[in-house]
């Protein structure tokens, strides 16, 4: 008779959240999740998996990337020479084949996140408008759960109803519009910015304080509301920030006035790395650091959390719903240039480009995402990403843990790149090297914490059973680059890097209550000025896929 | 494998309550052509659409004229079969092709299309889509140069110069001026048409030309100078009012003044249809447009679009674009994806006698492909998808009669601005959906290569 159980035997356990630092335990598995030892010791598992001498996590959880939806689509489309020489994904019994590059395809996006230990991921700009096109090209991305951020930052309806200083109807859109969705939370874009974009030839807003022409309301304004209504409806997770000013010499005011905008609402900044500049407005001759002053303020300010946004040299894809950033970095690379505004919601820019070693400025994008997790106190409050692929694939992260593990190899990359990065960032005295255990939170537990999933990142009975089993290597780039095995709900889903049983991985959404009186005036407002009818714009449950709702 | 669950298998009709033996169903979705109006009001009477309000005339044509094919929902050979044995021929065929080649796909829910893309997978075969008979030489531009575009909705709400450029959307797209294009009240220009100025760029003087403010008449063939010539205006270039002249057939003056209209617009359009995508230049001519339009962009702002003409041709490009990382013209045989329009487009393996085998999905190439592409598919065996006997239907070895998408069927399509909007069928067909029989397609082929 079966008893249902899987084992993992005898590994070296990692479960920063309940404290547990490289411990030799067993695991124990049942219907998905992790369980209690069965209480009979006569009971044995079905399968046990011998995990002695190997290092044991949860599964990595990526809260941070652009992996579905129209953009990511369009750069797929945009760019068949990123395919070409780049490796390609072979057809197996049971498996699809794909293209890899700086955007892989769909099924080859889930195989490679899987073979390196990651079972969860979060896209991380979406508009609301192309829900059901993320939720289409989630289906067929597999061995992930998966959940995105919907766009908001310049939503027609939420800067009116801050101009009408109305933040209750503010607040039960947001609830609305994430469960008409079937999103995560809100995002902002370089808020108030992508409105002035579609508005005028060049068009961005430049600071916090600055008005968004036809709707009489400012970024600090949006920020401010926003956040406050997130943490009145108990979501999950905070709202997630994506700067004004991404990319600018200075930046770095505009990302302090943002974290001070926050008060004490929580509030995440991603790919804080490309928004901690110093130096003249627009003036790349005085480029330099201020990543010190910026991680000074997150470690002293606990409801604040970050991702990092990790640069690595080579060429990549740059994608965002940050309009005007499009417009910039298209031009400044001479690149192709895709641009797509989407109606009463957001904007899109995509542009190829590399960065090199031999550049000042790319080299001190490089050193200060590794800045950040340096000096960083607390590494439960900033989280591994290249916001792949804008910085870089995904398909790095071994790379940036060694980078992070490994001082010699880190200082040896160092003397590779632009002089001039060690009198422009602190990087060259920073010795500190990350244990396993701190690994372990950046790239997983932490995430989970920091996006409320209850069942992720951890290893206690209640998880999901999402593990991986690592062999240990001083070469930390082939330990995390080729787990031993990769287990997805109890599934063993990669063996030694082959794909085993690639499951499809659900949805996490919110559901959050509002008040639906609300409802009429949205459809008023909708019926107005959308291309599309109100009632075919939400999306109902049964279009979902496996789906599981994260309670508020 | 993912597709085995297909998100749209529950339909969520928008049945409105029945009255006297008839069903309205509220906010349906067209699918003739790719505005994919997604609000027709239709009443239902006995499995007749009786009313289609909203739909244009080529709408109303799709909803009134449909109805459930007496025809087999399964013919081998032309003669009556079961969808079983159907489903096990085409299997056979597919596996022991050594080219099979999977073609279509545009007026089909992106369900069955990725569905279709998996096949070819197993198979090792060849997709390709109708985008390389009409858009495709766009796709290859966007590759080169990229695209500023935005969905319909901002060209309702902020677009005060638009220019339809080689297509003729008054017939084929017969709601895109009332619905997106011209007439709507938008939010930045609210008094509706009285706020846009439109213009025509055609060879010919069509209908949509009558409703235009201004009208160039080129000369056939000279797209790509007009464009360039655009292009040079709008960098203060200098150029020659002769050359102009000759070229394009339209006076040097008459394109500075539309440089001047096109600077001065605070949300300019270009919309380009099928005259500038297959005639001489083709992917340079919509390359120069989408260049043009970028060049736009240090002025004022100014977007493009192409007018797709089936209703889920854009979802096409999209689900084979995610699954395989490229739009259409992708091949398979080494086990991973690779593309090469010419090389791997359907016109091309048929009419250079390449594939062995064909899967064909709601198109009719014996209907209009040149004829040795014509010759050729008729003699290698195929398995045909449609709701309709077509050409392509009768000359198929197995030839499968399927639901119609959106009037009997749920689903997704994309609109031609990569809006995903869903299906509320009217009606249940006897027939088998396309979703239905390539799934049934699919398993089968996955136990015969294994």
């Amino acid at each position: 008779m079966t008893s249902g159980y899987f084992k993992i035997a005898g590994g070296t356990v990692y479960d920063p959240l309940h404290g547990i630092d490289g411990e030799r335990r067993d695991i124990w598995i049942r219907d998905g999740k992790i369980v209690e030892p069965p209480s009979d010791p006569e009971v044995r598992s079905d399968r046990t998996l011998d995990a002695s001498g190997l290092v044991v996590m949860p599964g990595g959880v990526d809260m941070h990337c652009h992996i579905a939806g129209p953009k990511v689509n369009s750069a797929r489309k945009m760019r068949p020479e990123d395919k070409r020489k780049g490796e390609k994904v072979v057809r197996r019994a049971g498996t699809r084949s794909g293209t890899v590059g700086s955007v892989p395809s769909t099924f080859a996006t889930g195989y490679k996140y899987a073979g390196l230990g990651y079972t969860t991921a979060f896209d991380a700009a979406i508009p609301p408008l192309a829900a059901r096109h993320v939720h289409e090209e989630f289906e067929d991305t597999p061995c992930l759960d998966k959940g995105f951020f919907v766009l908001m930052g310049n939503n027609h309806y939420v800067m009116q109803s801050i101009q009408r200083n109305e933040p209750e109807r503010m607040r039960s859109f947001i609830a609305w519009l994430l469960g008409a969705a079937k999103g995560f939370t809100p995002k902002l874009v370089n808020p108030g910015g992508v409105e002035v974009w579609k508005q005028l030839p060049s068009g961005n807003v430049h600071g916090l304080d600055e008005t968004v022409a036809n709707f009489g309301v400012t970024p600090r304004q949006i920020i401010e509301q926003v956040a406050r209504a997130v943490d009145e409806l108990s979501l999950p997770h905070s709202v997630h920030i994506h700067c004004n000013n991404l990319g600018m010499p200075g930046n770095w005011h505009t990302t302090l006035e943002t974290m001070k905008t926050l008060g004490d609402a929580r509030g995440h900044l991603s790919h804080i790395q490309f928004h901690s500049y110093g130096g003249g407005e627009a003036d790349e001759t005085t480029f330099n650091s201020k990543a010190p002053p910026l991680v000074e303020y997150v470690n002293t300010h606990p409801n604040l959390t970050v991702d990092v946004g990790q640069v690595l040299f080579g060429e990549t894809t740059t994608m965002t719903a940050d309009g005007p950033l499009g417009y910039y970095l298209s031009n400044a690379f001479k690149s192709k240039w895709f641009s797509s505004d989407t109606e009463m919601e957001s904007g899109c820019g995509i542009a190829p480009i590399e960065y090199k070693n031999t550049s000042l400025v790319h080299s001190l994008q490089w050193a200060i995402g590794l800045e950040w997790y340096l000096l960083a106190a607390d590494p439960w409050r900033v989280v591994m990403s290249t916001d792949h692929p804008n910085g870089g694939s995904f398909l790095a992260y071994p790379q940036i843990i060694q980078l992070l593990m490994d001082r010699t190899y880190r200082e040896d990359m160092l003397k590779q790149v632009h002089p001039a990065v060690l009198e422009r960032s602190t990087l060259g005295g920073l010795s500190r090297e990350y244990s396993l255990y701190e690994i372990c939170i950046i790239t997983r537990s932490g995430p989970a914490k920091i996006l409320g999933l209850k069942n992720k990142g951890h290893l206690a009975p209640g998880a999901d059973a999402d593990i991986t089993i690592y062999t240990p290597n001083d070469d930390k780039t082939r330990m995390f680059e080729l787990p031993r095995a990769v287990i997805k709900s109890g599934v063993v889903i990669v063996d030694q890097g082959e794909i085993r049983e690639p499951l499809t991985g659900k949805l996490l959404y919110v559901s959050p209550e509002y008040d639906t009186g609300i409802e009429s005036d949205i459809a008023e407002w909708f019926e107005k000025y959308y291309s599309i009818r109100f009632r075919n714009y939400q999306v109902p449950l049964d279009y979902l896929h496996e789906a599981e709702e994260v309670p508020c | 494998m993912s597709t085995a669950a297909s998100p749209a298998k529950a339909g969520h009709s928008g049945a409105e309550g029945t009255d006297a033996g008839t069903t309205v169903i509220q906010d349906s979705t067209c699918t003739f052509c790719g505005c994919v109006c997604d609000d027709i009001d239709i009443t239902v009477k006995d499995n007749h659409i009786v009313d289609a309000k909203r739909a244009c005339v080529l709408g109303k044509a799709w909803f009134y004229n449909h109805h459930a094919d007496d025809r087999p929902s399964c013919l081998i050979e032309g003669r009556p079969a079961s969808v079983a044995e159907g489903v096990e021929r085409a299997a056979r065929i597919l596996t022991e092709a050594k080219y099979p080649i999977i073609y279509g796909l545009s007026d089909t829910t992106s369900e069955a299309q990725r569905v279709a893309v998996g096949i070819g997978d197993t198979i090792g075969g060849t997709v390709d889509t109708t985008t390389s008979v009409c858009h495709g030489p766009s796709g290859m531009a966007f590759q080169d140069v990229g695209e500023v575009t935005c969905t319909l909705g901002e060209v309702a709400n902020r677009g005060d110069l638009i220019i339809f450029w080689g297509g003729n959307p008054a017939e084929s797209h017969p709601r895109h001026f009332s619905k997106y294009s011209l007439m709507p009240k938008g939010m930045f220009v609210p008094n509706g048409r009285k706020d846009r100025t439109a213009v025509g760029v055609d060879v010919r003087k069509t209908k949509t030309a009558k409703a235009m403010d201004l009208f160039f008449q080129i000369k056939p063939r000279s797209d790509f100078e007009a464009l360039w010539t655009l292009r040079a205006l709008a960098k203060g270039i200098d150029i020659d009012p002769e050359q102009v002249k000759n070229d394009t057939g339209i006076e040097l003056s008459r394109w500075q003044d539309l440089m001047v209209r096109m600077k001065a617009a605070k949300f300019g359009v270009i919309l380009f249809g099928m005259g500038l995508t297959m005639t001489r230049g083709k992917h340079l001519n919509s390359e120069a447009l989408l260049c043009l339009v970028r060049d736009m962009n240090a002025f004022t702002r100014f977007v493009a679009k192409p007018m797709r003409g089936h209703g889920n041709v854009t979802g096409a490009d999209n689900v084979v674009t995610w699954q395989t990382g490229y739009p259409f013209g992708v091949n398979m045989s080494r086990g991973y994806p690779r593309f090469n329009p010419g090389e791997y487009t359907t016109s091309d393996t048929l009419a250079r006698r390449e594939a062995d085998a064909a899967l064909l999905i709601a198109c009719d190439p014996m209907a209009n492909f040149s004829q040795p592409a014509r010759e050729w598919l008729k003699s290698i065996p195929y398995i045909a998808l449609d709701p309709k006997d077509t050409p392509t239907t009768r000359s198929a070895t197995v030839a499968f009669t399927t639901a119609t998408y959106g009037i009997n069927t749920p689903g997704t399509v994309y609109r031609m601005d990569d809006v995903p909007i869903y299906l509320r069928p009217a009606f249940p067909s006897s027939h088998p959906s396309d979703f239905d029989v390539l799934s049934a397609i699919q398993r089968r082929v996955a136990e015969l290569k294994t």
